[in-house]
C-alpha cells in the first residue's frame, strides 16, 4: 500500500516540478527491478546462486523483438505460416519506408518468449541445480556466455546491432507498452503495475508452506529432505519462476525501448543484478526492489558515466567486505553516533592543546 | 512382521566397509537402540535407512514396502522422522517456522496456490501453524515460538529438532545421538523426552554413545564395532555380554 502510493506520488512530483522526463528511466527500472526481485527468491531465500540471468532476459527480449519484427512476407505461403495466419497470431502492416510487413502478434511473440525461457531454464536447470555454490555460479555464468555469443553471431538475432523497430505491445482496454512520448505516463503505470503485482505474488510465495520449503533447502538439504521436502524439484521450479521472471521483463522492456542489443545479454549485467540482490540483502524482496530502483536509475541517469559497470563491481566488493547482510541490515544510528562521538573527542583532543 | 526390516544391510567408501552385512529388526511400538565405538558405522546405517546415502548391499523394509533405493523425502513421507547428530536446524527462520516445516508432508499447498494465496490455502496453513504450536507446548518450548531457532541454547535447539521430526507425524522416528553435547541433567530430560514419543505410538531407533541413557529407555539394543553387528540383545544381556565388554573396554 505504501508503495502503490509512493509511486503515484512520484509521478505527481515530476508532474509538478516538470521534471516528465525521468518517468522513462523509472519506467525501465522497474521492469530491471523486476527481474531482480525474482533473482532474489532464488539466491537470498532458495539459496541457489545464477549468473545467467541476463541469459534469460536476453531470451525473453529478444524472441519477442525478433517474432514481432522478422518480416514473414517470403514465406506467405508456405503451410506453416498459413497454419499461423488461420490461428489469428500474424498481423500485417507497414514498415516505416512503407514496405508491406507481416508479423507474428506482440501477444503471441511474448509468450512464446516467455515459454522458451521456462523450458530452456527448465533443461538447463535439471543438470545444473545438483551443483552448489561455487560450481553452480560457475555453470551458469557459461550459460549467460553461450546466450550472449548466440546473439552476437546470429543474423537473425541482427549480431551486434541487435533488434530495432520493435513494434508497441498492446494490451487490454487501448493501453500499449512503447517509448512514444505521449503514453510516458501510462507506461509508467503499468511498469510499476506489473512489479506490484508480482512483489505481492512473490511475497506470498515466501510467506507460504512452499516458500518455507524453500527457506529450509537454503539452511540444509539434507535437513530439508529428511522433513520430506523434495528439494530437487522445489529448486527447479523456483530456477524456471525466476527465469521466466527475468524474460518477462526482458520482453516489456524490449517493446518499452523499441529494441535490444546484445550488450543486454552480457555477462557483466548478470553480475550487476548479483550486485544488487547482494546490496539489497539477499533474503530482503524489498531491499531488492528499493536497491533496484535506485541503481538502475542512477545508472540510466549515467550518473556512473563510462565507469558503470566498474561500479557495480565495486559496491560488490564492499557489500561482501562491510555488509554482507545488504546495507539495510545495518545499524545506522550505531554508526552515526560513533561517527559524531569520535569527531566530538578529536575536538576535545584540539582544545586541550 | 515387524514395523522397519534391516536386512544384509552394506555401504564400501572406496575399499572401506563402513557397514557390512547388517542385519536386524525393530517391532512396532518399541525402543531401539544401536550403540558401538567411534567409526562402528551408525550413523551410516542411518544415512542408509533415511536415504540420504545410498547402500551398497542389502535391503531395508519399512510399514512392507521396500525403500532402500529411494529418496530422503519419499522415506519422510512414509512416515520416518530423524534428527541429526549435529543439529541441523533452519537457521534464519523461528522456531515455530522449523517446526512447521515438519507439517510439509501432511499439507500440499503448491507454488502457484501459494503464490495466488487460494483460500483453500489459509485454512491448510491455520492447521499447519496450530499443530505446531501444539507440540511446542507438549515438548514444553512453546514460549519460544517467535526465536530465531539458532539462537536458543544447545539443549534447546535439540528439542526443537525434535519438535519438528514429530510434526511429521511418523511411526518412526531415527534419533541420531539426542544426548551429543548435552549435560547429565539434559540427558534426563531427553529420556523424559523419549518416554513421552513413545507415548504417542512412535516406534523410536536411536544410535547413542551415553549409556546410562541406552540402558534406561531401549528395550532392545543393537552392538556394532567396525561397521558389523556383534550382538543383539535387551540391556541387562548386553551389559554381561563379553565381547561387547572387550570392544568397549579393550582386552
Amino acid at each position: 500500500m505504501p508503495l502503490i502510493a509512493l509511486v503515484i506520488f512520484v509521478q505527481l512530483l515530476t508532474d509538478w516540478t516538470d521534471t516528465k522526463f525521468y518517468l522513462t528511466q523509472l519506467t525501465m527500472s522497474a521492469y530491471y527491478t523486476l527481474l531482480i526481485v525474482g533473482l532474489c527468491i532464488l539466491m537470498g531465500y532458495a539459496g541457489q546462486i545464477s549468473l545467467g540471468h541476463a541469459g534469460f532476459f536476453a531470451i525473453g527480449g529478444y524472441i519477442s523483438g525478433a517474432l514481432t519484427t522478422r518480416n514473414l512476407l517470403a514465406f506467405e505461403k508456405s503451410s506453416s505460416v498459413e497454419f499461423l495466419d488461420g490461428l489469428g497470431v500474424i498481423v500485417r502492416g507497414q514498415d516505416i519506408y512503407g514496405e508491406a510487413l507481416m508479423v507474428i502478434a506482440p501477444w503471441a511473440a511474448c509468450l512464446v518468449a516467455i515459454i522458451t525461457a521456462g523450458l530452456i531454464a527448465w533443461i538447463l536447470g535439471i543438470p545444473v541445480l545438483k551443483l552448489k555454490g561455487h560450481y553452480l555460479a560457475m555453470a551458469t555464468l557459461g550459460f549467460g556466455v553461450i546466450i550472449y555469443r548466440i546473439v552476437l553471431a546470429s543474423e537473425y538475432f541482427g549480431e551486434a546491432d541487435g533488434i530495432s523497430e520493435v513494434p508497441a505491445f498492446p494490451l487490454f482496454g487501448g493501453l500499449e507498452v512503447s517509448g512514444d512520448f505521449g503514453t510516458r505516463v501510462e507506461n509508467y503505470y503499468i511498469a510499476w503495475g506489473l512489479l506490484i503485482v508480482c512483489m505481492v505474488l512473490l511475497r506470498n510465495l515466501i510467506q507460504s508452506r512452499a516458500g518455507r520449503a524453500l527457506r529450509s533447502i537454503h539452511s540444509s538439504e539434507d535437513a530439508a529432505e529428511s522433513m520430506g521436502v523434495n528439494t530437487s524439484r522445489y529448486k527447479l521450479q523456483i530456477f524456471v519462476l525466476s527465469a521466466v521472471f527475468a524474460a518477462v521483463a526482458g520482453v516489456f522492456l524490449t517493446h518499452y525501448n523499441g529494441g535490444i542489443g546484445p550488450s543486454e545479454a552480457g555477462v557483466m549485467k548478470s553480475v550487476r543484478y548479483v550486485a544488487i540482490v547482494a546490496v539489497g540483502g539477499m533474503a530482503h524482496l524489498w531491499g531488492a526492489l528499493i536497491m533496484g530502483v535506485v541503481l538502475n536509475f542512477l545508472s540510466l541517469r549515467g550518473v556512473f558515466g563510462s565507469y558503470d559497470d566498474a561500479v557495480f563491481g565495486a559496491i560488490l566488493i564492499l557489500i561482501m567486505l562491510f555488509a554482507p547482510n545488504g546495507i539495510l541490515s545495518l545499524n545506522w544510528k550505531e554508526m552515526l553516533t560513533k561517527l559524531f562521538r569520535q569527531s566530538g573527542r578529536e575536538q576535545n583532543v584540539g582544545r586541550d592543546r | 512382521m515387524a514395523l522397519l526390516e534391516i536386512s544384509g544391510l552394506g555401504k564400501s567408501f572406496g575399499g572401506l566397509r563402513a557397514v557390512n552385512d547388517v542385519s536386524f529388526s525393530v517391532e512396532e511400538g518399541a525402543i531401539k537402540a544401536v550403540i558401538g565405538p567411534n567409526g562402528a558405522g551408525k550413523t551410516t546405517l542411518f544415512n542408509l535407512i533415511t536415504g540420504t546415502l545410498p547402500a551398497t548391499t542389502g535391503t531395508v523394509t519399512f510399514n512392507g514396502k521396500r525403500i532402500d533405493g529411494k529418496r530422503s523425502h519419499q522415506i519422510a513421507a512414509l512416515g520416518m522422522a530423524r534428527t541429526f547428530q549435529n543439529i541441523k536446524l533452519f537457521h534464519d527462520m523461528t522456531v515455530l517456522e522449523n517446526v512447521m516445516i515438519g507439517r510439509h508432508t501432511r499439507s500440499s499447498a503448491g507454488f502457484l496456490a501459494s503464490m495466488f494465496h487460494m483460500p483453500w490455502t489459509w485454512k491448510e496453513e491455520k492447521s499447519i501453524r496450530h499443530k505446531s504450536m501444539e507440540i511446542l507446548e507438549m515438548l514444553g518450548i512453546s514460549e519460544h515460538a517467535d526465536t530465531e531457532a539458532t539462537s536458543l541454547a544447545f539443549g534447546q535447539q535439540r528439542t526443537v529438532e525434535l519438535a519438528r521430526a514429530l510434526a511429521l507425524e511418523p511411526t518412526i522416528l531415527l534419533l541420531d545421538e539426542p544426548a551429543a553435547g548435552l549435560n547429565i541433567y539434559e540427558t534426563a530430560e531427553i529420556g523424559r523426552l523419549i518416554g513421552r514419543i513413545r507415548a504417542l505410538d512412535v516406534t523410536v531407533l536411536l544410535v547413542e554413545h551415553d549409556m546410562s541413557l541406552v540402558m534406561d529407555v531401549s528395550d532392545e539394543i543393537v552392538v556394532l564395532s567396525f561397521g558389523e553387528k556383534i550382538a543383539e540383545d535387551v540391556p541387562a544381556a548386553i551389559q554381561q555380554n563379553d565381547e561387547v565388554v572387550k570392544v568397549y573396554l579393550g582386552e
